[in-house]
This record gives structure tokens, sequence and C-alpha cells, in this order.
């Protein structure tokens, strides 16, 4: 009942990420590109020694590009599978205390979101959005790359 | 680069999970030092005498596993070679080992095990007794015993039940013991006998831990040498910097490789399992081992220890086939199991080769088709390689019958997905009735690799140095580059090969125009040759590389991804991707074939040799220039004649150098043809390496031989072997056949012509008799035989003492005494 949430802002929406998923939260500061990798993979950035790989949870989300010209970015740094990942926000908000386990959303969501969905929680600030990381992470085309 | 805090309630974050578990660490040791009444006083010595005891068991155990696994591959080569002293008493020390700790420790059951093995190898060393097949046996069951009770006693469980009695009595001479096992004959050397070196066990989290903040150290030194450059400098400060500096450098070299181990470790237990698998079976199997000092990543090895191991035993019970089955199909009786480990571009090849009844293509179909793995239609479009990939599917087995060595419900398809999990890739080739190979192919994760870094549009990338074959400038003279269809095409010293544009490949704009890029050319692993076009070459530079995430990876194109010094994510990148991304036709080509082309595409400037490894496993290098071409010879061509081995291939006999006769392996032979532009030399070789060149110094060798010096050569050291002296030695008298001295005797002495002549021959004379018009250097004849004017003539006198004071004859069993005056008429006629 009492799972820690971490509430972010992505292309201006409130959700929230599964606090016990989320590593640590960074400012990204240099952002290396893959080529010819899929489109929601930003680059790469370096956190001390390790490697991250830079999801653009917007371009995931088939929502347009987080624009990452203007340097600083505020990311959420998972671990999938032995890769560390970071996510890029719009912004992170807050960790809270979920009061309800998920339960389906019934109303029709846009495609990315349906995708990444993993229910609605219950917060003291409302309802809000619980976001699958993995989803996130493999991205709409990741199977059209592969 | 901050770490903002977000989740200090999950307690994830990285420093905070350290400090609790310091904090856990140092507890008990609080306690003991703690405040302690006097009444509970005692009962704290005496729980502390216990724990001590508890030490010492937990040492002991320790020591006896470290030593029954480094025992291991010991008996069953000493099993091979009884009379191998060295082994025999590793095997009696750790018995003895074992006793005198039981002593102690009271563990008489254990005590009694060693004791009665101690004696019997006693006698062996006391030469009162051979070590035969049931003793070597008995001895085996008593050291498997040791290790169950150890195990137990690790454990901390009752000692498994069980009368040991049986194991000692095995061991009287004569007894009727387990059937003597058949041999599984040892790897070829590549266990070494001596003792294992000292070792602690660390947990790889510490490790991991540590090497991590290397790492950070090394990013906090790049930062405090910018701010350094940034204000005034000073040079007591830059001196003190520099040392820093460099002691971090080595630092760092020190932890990435106490992740790596040798696959050694890994091949090690290989013998003794192939050797009792086969005794219970009944089969006779040779184990063949090859290439253990690849190294791994430590993590690495463990993943790959379960899915080799299953591979062996599927290779020994349904491959190899028994004994009587094998003399039918015309083969040995013995079977053969080479395993062998090489690293190749990016990754590291486990190759297990059996030479059996290999895979049935159609069986596996049908059973596929039963199974309702596939359906019939798919069936019939399989192609052969489809069919024998289906063995990896799960519930597939070819076995009629499930046996107790590999039917136990784990399939092929649990070995590939277990291998698939680190990245790797399991492959099967077979032929039915000739054996089958199982390739392990896994990623070269956090191996360390040399690198050239390069860069596109100012982004750098990494491409692995073992695929460079040469680097050209694109406007150099003896580079052009052409468009045929668009596609490019570059001619290097007149070699055409397909020209790639890594820009194009990537999709980035690069200002650097097409002349005034820099072509790599490439070979990756198993593809053939082209040319990579690059902005700019950086810097060669040893990379720690780490698996990228499967997006990455997704490409195609790249095979990890890397921190440069400055602390900057580099990706490297996969030459056999970017050909197949790139569209380069990969031809198969033999590689003799490249090899034969080799000497074409040498660069100039540095020497290119060839790296190869020799029959005795020394990794050397020859020069690629005089290397005419690779030959496969019979062994059995091969013979010991006239003083050194010669190969007979076709209708040539070549002298044949790099090999003894005792260490020619079976079958056949690979050897290197040498060509000095007059004459041939084979030189035998296990196998090729590499190209390379020579780019470091080179240490000369004080003395003339086969090796003229060690140079590094692709950061390994490698012997330099003289064809020089290659030539010269084993040549010799044939070498200088054409314009050699000519030595004229008479035809009609048999004893001159039988026995003297070879000798006259060996010294480099060509030999005529009294009826050839040739004029003669050196005319030998018998004392009081009359001669015409001549350079130089020897007179042989069939007495040892010489007749008179002005006899100045040789008697003719004066070998010192003729090979001087042979080498002087030599010397007056070279003048």
């Amino acid at each position: 009942m009492n799972e820690l949430l971490l509430v972010v802002t992505i292309a201006g929406e409130r959700v929230a990420f599964p606090a016990a998923a989320v590593e640590s939260v960074v400012e990204l500061e240099s952002l290396i590109p893959v080529p010819r990798a899929a489109a929601h993979v930003a680059g790469l950035s370096a956190l001390r020694s390790r490697v991250l790989t830079v999801i653009d949870c917007m371009r995931s989300l088939e929502l347009g590009e987080t624009d990452c010209s203007d340097g600083i970015r505020e990311a959420a740094v998972v671990e999938l599978d032995g890769h560390h990942y970071a996510l890029i926000v719009d912004m992170v908000e807050d960790v809270i205390e979920a009061l309800s386990d998920p339960t389906p959303v019934r109303a029709a969501m846009g495609a990315g979101w349906e995708r990444v969905s993993q229910g609605m929680v219950e917060t003291e600030e409302g309802p809000l959005l619980l976001v699958d990381v993995a989803a996130l992470i493999a991205g709409s085309d990741a199977r059209a790359a592969a | 680069m901050a770490d903002t805090l977000a989740s200090s309630a999950n307690g994830s974050n990285g420093s905070k999970k350290a400090a609790t578990s310091i904090g856990r660490d140092t507890q008990p040791s609080i306690t003991d030092n703690g405040a302690l009444t006097p009444d509970r006083h005692k009962q704290a010595r005496t729980q502390g005498i216990a724990s001590a005891v508890d030490d010492l068991i937990a040492d002991f155990v320790a020591e006896c596993r470290e030593m029954l696994e480094a025992l291991g591959g010991e008996i069953v080569a000493w099993e091979a070679q009884p009379d191998d002293r060295a082994r025999l008493d590793s095997i009696f020390r750790f018995v003895h080992t074992v006793k005198g700790n039981c002593g102690f420790f009271e563990f008489p059951r254990l005590e009694a095990l060693s004791h009665a093995a101690e004696d019997a190898l006693a006698d062996v060393r006391a030469n009162r007794r051979h070590p035969d097949g049931a003793l070597v046996s008995a001895v085996l069951a008593i050291i498997d015993r040791i290790g169950e009770m150890v195990s137990a006693i690790e454990a901390g469980e009752e000692m498994p039940a069980g009368d040991d009695s049986a194991l000692i009595e095995a061991l009287a001479p004569g007894a009727e013991g387990t059937a003597a096992p058949i041999a599984a004959a040892a790897a070829d050397g590549t266990i070494k006998s001596s003792a294992a070196p000292r070792t602690i066990r660390l947990s790889v989290e510490l490790l991991d831990r540590v090497m991590s903040t290397v790492s950070d150290m090394v990013l906090a030194r790049n930062e405090l040498a910018r701010r350094l450059r940034e204000s005034a400098s000073d040079v007591p400060v830059d001196g003190a910097f520099e040392r820093l500096s460099s002691i971090i450098a080595e630092m760092r070299d020190a932890i990435t490789r106490t992740r790596m181990q040798r696959v050694e470790n890994l091949f090690v237990a290989l013998p003794r399992m192939v050797r009792d698998l086969s005794a219970e079976l009944g089969k006779q199997v040779l184990v063949d081992i090859e290439g253990g000092d690849v190294e791994l990543d430590r993590e690495m090895i463990e993943m790959i220890r379960d899915p080799l191991t299953h591979i062996i035993r599927n290779a020994v019970d349904h491959g190899i086939e028994k004994p009587a089955e094998r003399l039918k199909s015309g083969k040995r009786e013995i079977g053969v199991l080479a395993v062998s480990a090489r690293q190749s571009g990016n990754q590291i090849l486990i190759d297990i080769q059996d030479d059996g009844r290999g895979i049935d293509g159609k069986r596996l179909v049908e059973k596929a088709i039963a199974n309702e793995v596939v359906t019939k239609e798919e069936a019939a479009q399989l192609s052969q390689r489809d069919q024998l990939a289906l063995i990896f599917s799960a519930g597939l087995s070819t076995a009629s019958h499930v046996t107790s060595i590999s039917g136990r419900g784990v399939g092929m398809d649990v070995v590939r997905s277990n291998v698939e999990r680190i990245g790797g890739i399991v492959e099967v080739d077979s032929r039915l009735g000739e054996g089958t190979r199982m390739t392990l192919r896994v990623p070269l994760t956090l191996t360390i690799i040399p690198a050239l870094t390069v860069s596109i549009a100012g982004q750098h990338f990494a491409i692995p140095r073992s695929a460079i074959e040469e680097i050209v400038r694109a406007n150099g003279e003896s580079v052009t580059l052409e468009h045929l269809g668009g596609a490019g095409v570059a001619t290097i010293r007149g070699r055409r090969v397909p020209a790639v544009p890594l820009a194009d490949i990537l999709g980035l704009d690069s200002p650097v125009s097409e002349k005034d890029r820099t072509l790599i050319v490439l070979r990756p692993a198993g593809g053939d040759v082209y040319a990579l076009s690059v902005d700019r070459i950086h810097d060669h530079e040893e990379l720690v590389v780490k698996p990228a995430a499967p997006a990455v990876m997704a490409t195609g194109l790249y095979a990890g991804t890397t921190l440069a010094d400055d602390g900057s994510p580099i990706l490297l990148m996969d030459p056999a991707g970017i050909a197949q991304v790139g569209g380069v036709k990969l031809e198969i080509q033999e590689r003799t074939a490249r090899i034969a082309e080799g000497p074409a595409a040498a660069v100039a400037k540095a020497t290119p040799v060839l790296l190869f490894r020799g029959l005795d496993g020394g990794r050397r290098a020859l020069r690629l220039a005089v290397v005419d071409r690779i030959e496969e010879v019979a062994v059995s061509s091969i013979k010991q004649a006239a003083g050194q081995l010669r190969a007979q291939v076709g209708k040539a006999i070549l002298p044949l150098a790099g090999a003894k006769l005792e260490d020619l392996p079976d079958g056949k032979l690979r050897m290197f043809r040498l060509n000095d532009g007059s004459h041939e030399i084979g030189y035998a070789f296990a196998e090729v390496v590499d190209f390379a060149t020579i780019d470091s110094n080179v240490i000369h060798s004080d003395c003339p031989g086969e090796v003229s010096g060690v140079s590094l050569i692709n950061g390994e050291p490698a012997e330099l072997v003289d064809p020089h002296w290659l030539f010269a030695t084993h040549v010799g008298s044939a070498a200088r056949k054409h314009d050699a001295l000519v030595c004229r005797m008479p035809a009609d002495d048999p004893w001159m012509q039988n026995m003297l002549r070879p000798m006259v021959e060996a010294a480099g004379y060509r030999v005529v008799t009294d009826g050839d018009e040739a004029s003669a250097d050196l005319i030998i004849a018998r004392e009081g035989d009359e001669i015409g004017d001549a350079v130089h003539a020897i007179y042989l006198r069939s007495e040892p003492e010489p007749n008179g004071k002005k006899d100045d004859s040789i008697y003719r069993y004066d070998r010192a005494g003729l090979l001087i005056a042979l080498k002087s008429a030599n010397a007056g006629r070279s003048k």
C-alpha cells in the first residue's frame, strides 16, 4: 500500500515512477549521440564511471522531442537487466506515498501512454499514472529497430 | 554532473548503502570489545576459543578446496604419466596436509582415508609400487570422498554416511577395486605442475566498488588537471600532480586486471571431468586443450562454466562412440575432444570439437515435427544449418534414450539461453559420422582491448585494433578512391578493396572532404578486408569495454561502450557490423589465400610480420616477406633424414624447421613455406594468430639462434624468428650447391665413395670422380696416388701413424683433421 512514488513531469503531464526502480536523479550535462540507434535513445552520458544510456521519454511516448540543446536536463537513473539508463523528464518533483494499488485506467489515453501504463494510483495529490519504466526504455520502435 | 537526491527513502543510493554495510560489518567487534561483566567473562572466553577453532576449520576447508581444485588436472596428468614425480608429489602433499589437519581437528574418518592414501602414495614414491590404473582410481575415489567431507564440514552438516573401508581396501596392491579406468590423457602440457600462487578470496562486489572508486578518482584527477592548467603554474605542484597521475594510472590498471582471469581456470577441471565420464561410459576420450591463456572477465567465466560443462557432457555422452563402434567405422578407438579458446575481435570464441558420430539433421527434423516444434512445411524449407540449429529448441534431444550423464531434462535450449543471457551466441556445426563442433561466442565485456580512437564530425569512436590491418591517407601516393555506381572502391597499392565512409554509415555530416580523410583497412573476424574512411584518427588506447544497452546494440554497429580518460563515453565500433550495415559484400576466402596476398598489402614503413603459435605453444613472429605460403602436409610424409626433419611436399623435399620429431601432431601438420629466392624450407606451426607490425623496439638475442630477438607485438611479447639463421642452418650445404667447390675423388674407391663422400658433401663440396672434366678445387687421393697440379690435395693414409716426417697425409679416420683440411681448402678458394 505504501509504495513510494517519484513524481515527474513528462510532456507537461505529472506521472509517477515506482521509486524503488529509481537509483538517483541526476542533471545531465553532456550527451554523446548514438548514430543509427532508435530515435528515443537520446545518447550516452557518464555518471561517475558508469555509462548511462539516455532515453528521451517524450520520444519514447511519441509526444515530440525533448530539446537537449539548452544544456542541463534532469533525468531519473534506473537499472534494467544490468544496464543503466537515464530517463529525461521535464522536471522531478517529489517522492510521495501511494495510497492504493494500481488500478486500470478505463479512460482512453494516448497510444504512447497506453503502452507504458501500469495503471492509476491514488495519492494525497490525487490520482497519478504509474509508468512502467521498462516499457519506457523499450520505446515504441524498439521492435522495428531490432 | 551532480547527484541530486530524490529517493532517500528507498535507500538504493550508492553511498548510503555502503555506509550501512560498513556499520553492519563493524558491529560484532564493538560488542566483543564492549564492557564485560565478570560472570560473563568466562563464557565469552570459551566462545572466543570456539570461534578461533571455527576460523581454523574455515582456513582448513578453504585450503583443501584450493588444493582439490588445483589437483583435478594433476591427477589425470599423473595417471597418463605415472612416472611424473612432480605430480605424484603434489598429490602426496595434499593427502599429507589433510591427514595432518584431521588429527588436530578430530575428524577420524578423514584421517583414516588420508592416512591410507598417504601410505599407498609413499610406497609409490619409494618405488616400492608402480602406480597402475587400479591404484589411481582408488586414490581418486579417496580424494573425491575427502572433497565430499570437506564440503560437509564447510556447510556445518553431518559427515556423509557411508563406509570408507571399501575405499581403503581398494588401495591395497592387487585389489579388485573399480575397473581400471581407461585413460583420458592429459592436455598437452597446459596444466602446470607448479604450486598454486597464494590467493585470497574477495567478493566481486567489493572489486566492483574499488574499480568504480578508482574510475571516479581518474575523473577527479582530470578535473584537477584542468583547474591546474587554468591557474598560474607552480612547478613543485605540477611535479607532485604528475606523480599522483602516474600512481593513479597504475592503480587503475592493476584494479582492472583483478577482474580478469585466465580461461585456464575454467579448463583445468575438464580433463578430470572427461576422464570420469568416459570411464563411466566405457569410452576412451583424449582431451586436447588450447588457449588457456586467453583472459576473460571472471564473472563471464562463471557464466559460461555450466554451458561449457553441459556441451562437453553431451559430446562425450552422445557424440563420441564406444571404442568398438569407432573401430567399425574406421576411426581410432580413442575419441578426441578438442577444447580451445581464442580472442577474435571483440569476442572470445570457445570451440568444443569432437570426432564422434555427429548430429543427424534429418532425425532432428523428424523429431522436431513430432514434437510440433516446426511444421512439415517449415521443415522442408530448412537448410542444413537450420536443421542443426533445431538442437537448441526446447524439448528436443537426439539421444533415443535418456542417460544418467546428459539426459536430465536440461537441454541445449537451456545452454543457449544461458549463453544468450550474457550476450553470447552458441553455434553448432556437424557432419554426420565425422564429428560436431560447438562454438561459444561470448562478448569481451569488461575485457581490456587495445583500440584506435577516430572521429567523425567531432564525435569520437573507438575501433578495436585487432581488426585493423593498416592505416593510409586517402590522398596518399599509392591510394586512389573511385566510385562505381555510387559505391566507393579504394585501390591501395594495386589491391582493390570496398571503401565505406563511416560518416555515411552513421548518418553524420562530415566537414572533411573525401580526399582528406584517412582510410582504415579493416579485416573483421571471419570477414573480408574493407576500408573505412574517417575524418581523423587520434590515439591508441587501452579501453575497458562494457556492454551497451540493447537499444544501442540493436543498431548492429557497436560492440560496446567505454569511457575515455576524460570521463566521456565512447562507442566501440564492431567492424563486422559496419561491413554488414555498409553493404560490403564479404567473400568467404580461404585463410591461406589471404595470407598469400598479405605481403603486397603490408605497410611499407613498419616491418609486417605474421604472428603465430609454434608447435611448442611459443608466440612467435616471422617477417611476412619470407613466407611464401602455407602448406598442409601429412605427418607421415615427415621423416627424420640426413640429420634433420624433412617434409615431402609434392616432389620436393623441404627441410622442416620449428618442429621436433617427438612433438609432431597426429594427422596433418601445417607449415609456412619460406623462400629466400632460391631455396625453400618449411617451418611448422600450430596456428596463425594475426598479422601485425613490429612497432616497438626489438630486444636482440645475445647468441645466434632460431630466435633473433623479442619484441612487443599487439601488446604481448613475441619471439622474432630469424629467417637468415633458419636458412643458414637448415639449407646449409644445399644452398651452396650451385657455386660449390668441386672435389675430385677416385670413383673406384668404395671407402671414399661410401664413407668419405657424404662428409665432403656436407662440408659444401660437389663431388666429382676421375672421369669428370670439371676442374677440381680439391683432390682427395690415396697415399701414393699420382695427381696433377691442383689447388689443394688431401692424401689419405690407412695407418694411424705417419709414414716418416715428410708425410703430410691424413689418417682416414682422423675426422677432425679431415674437417680442418676440407675447411682450409675451402677458405683458400674463397679468397
